[in-house]
């Protein structure tokens, strides 16, 4: 059976397979502990403390200091779990999709109302068309 | 002997739970949205099915990176609402069928489905939208439901074909089931969306439209998009369609369209939702 990673060619997008998977664990169950109120309170309370007790990279514990919503994806994130980190900060999926995809939220918002990301040179890396190449 | 006698195709976005918790379905922005499940809901009260099987999949909720069960079947008598980290959505919690569930684990195992069972599991927005989409606010759900797990989060979920094949198990397996029951399945998720990185909120109607249509024009040949077909069109969270064709392959052949409701935008995503109805039994 092939494992041909042939999703490679589709632009702004992070498929959470093997490798993230290997490279996020320690990241997506720091997030995963956020479905507890309790741990909620003490992630919010001291951030960095928090974050002590879980084994992350150097780059993986600044994108989650920093809100790196994009960031995190790049270092083995699942959006799935890091969606947590935004709800404690009271964010919602389209707050972060918007901030994801770098533009406003308003802009963001506007986009989706008018019936969301043409997929019309959004299919492949490097594709030109109505949709920007984010490599 | 029990019989599956519906099919209903939902998505399971959580803003729409949030907008019913929170009183907002008759804004400008929610009420096109909701005004299209009315009938939907009025099918199902008049339907009033014994028990529904809820195939939909967990958000890193009941479980997390530590157990990826592919497929898996609640068998507990009770489930409750899962705290998916912003507390629990104020819904009742959701009465299982024990009896029925561990025949179907029984039968699904022994027909060659290697299913993970739980005895004790909480469920999320995946289940409990759904419900709310067709059954609206009561005080307690109106029948029994049996959560039948699917791995979508970590690549690579099951193909759409094996999610057709364990819907047509789910159907011999109903089958086999002494009670009289009458039975709903639910395929929930999809359908276009893209939560994550910078083409967060990709959509594409078309794909959509003609995936709808081919639910009763010709569901076989749906199964044979790939992974990799659905992250492209209709992006990476739209493969969680393949959650539809369990749906389908527990239906008749000739199963038929009664109502379909499509709906952009519902936060990131495209929402859609289609009944199904199998022929009068035989």
């Amino acid at each position: 059976m092939s494992t041909a990673r042939d999703y490679d060619s589709i632009p702004g997008t992070y498929v959470y397979d093997s490798r993230r998977g290997r490279e996020g664990y320690a990241l997506n169950m720091f997030c995963m502990s956020l479905n507890s109120a309790a741990n909620r309170a003490r992630f919010k309370q001291n951030e960095s403390a928090y974050l002590d007790g879980f084994p992350l990279s150097a780059d993986q514990r600044q994108a989650v200091l920093q809100r790196d919503w994009l960031g995190m994806l790049k270092v083995g994130g699942n959006i799935y779990y890091t969606i947590k980190i935004a709800f404690c900060d009271g964010l919602t999926f389209q707050d972060v999709a918007g901030m994801m995809s770098g533009v406003t939220k308003e802009a963001y918002a506007q986009m989706m109302l008018a019936g969301g990301r043409n997929p019309d040179g959004n299919r492949h890396k490097g594709e030109v068309g109505k949709g920007e190449d984010h490599g | 002997m029990a019989e599956i006698v519906a099919g209903i195709a939902c998505s399971h976005v959580p803003a729409i739970g949030v907008a019913m918790d929170r009183g907002m379905t008759g804004t400008p922005y929610w009420d096109p949205l909701f005004k299209g499940y009315a009938p939907a809901r009025e099918w199902l009260a008049k339907l009033a099915p014994d028990v529904a099987i809820v195939v939909y999949n967990d958000h890193a909720s009941a479980f997390s990176l530590e157990i990826i069960p592919t497929f898996l079947i609640g068998v507990a008598a009770e489930f409750p609402i899962a705290d998916e980290g912003f507390g629990p959505r104020p819904v009742p919690v959701v009465r299982g069928h024990p009896a029925l569930a561990w025949h179907l684990a029984e039968s699904l195992i022994l027909d060659e489905f290697d299913m993970t069972i739980a005895n004790a599991m909480p469920v999320d927005h995946g289940l409990t939208v759904p419900l709310s989409i067709t059954c609206g606010q009561p005080p307690a759900w109106p029948f029994p439901v049996i959560p039948l797990c699917v791995n979508v989060v970590q690549y690579p979920p099951p193909t759409g074909a094996r999610c057709f094949k364990l819907g047509q198990a789910i159907r011999r397996a109903v089958a086999t089931f002494e009670e009289p029951l009458r039975v709903v399945i639910y395929g929930t998720g999809g359908m276009s969306h893209q939560l994550q990185g910078e083409r967060a909120g990709l959509i594409n109607r078309g794909f959509d439209t003609a995936f709808l249509d081919g639910m009763t024009r010709d569901p076989q040949s749906l199964t044979k998009i790939t992974h990799t077909e659905y992250m492209r069109e209709a992006g990476s969270e739209g493969v969680e369609m393949v959650m539809w064709h369990v749906m389908r392959g527990a239906l008749d052949e000739q199963a038929v369209e009664v109502y379909r409701h499509y709906h952009v935008p519902a936060s990131n995503t495209a929402a859609g939702l289609m009944i199904l109805e199998n022929g009068v039994s035989t």
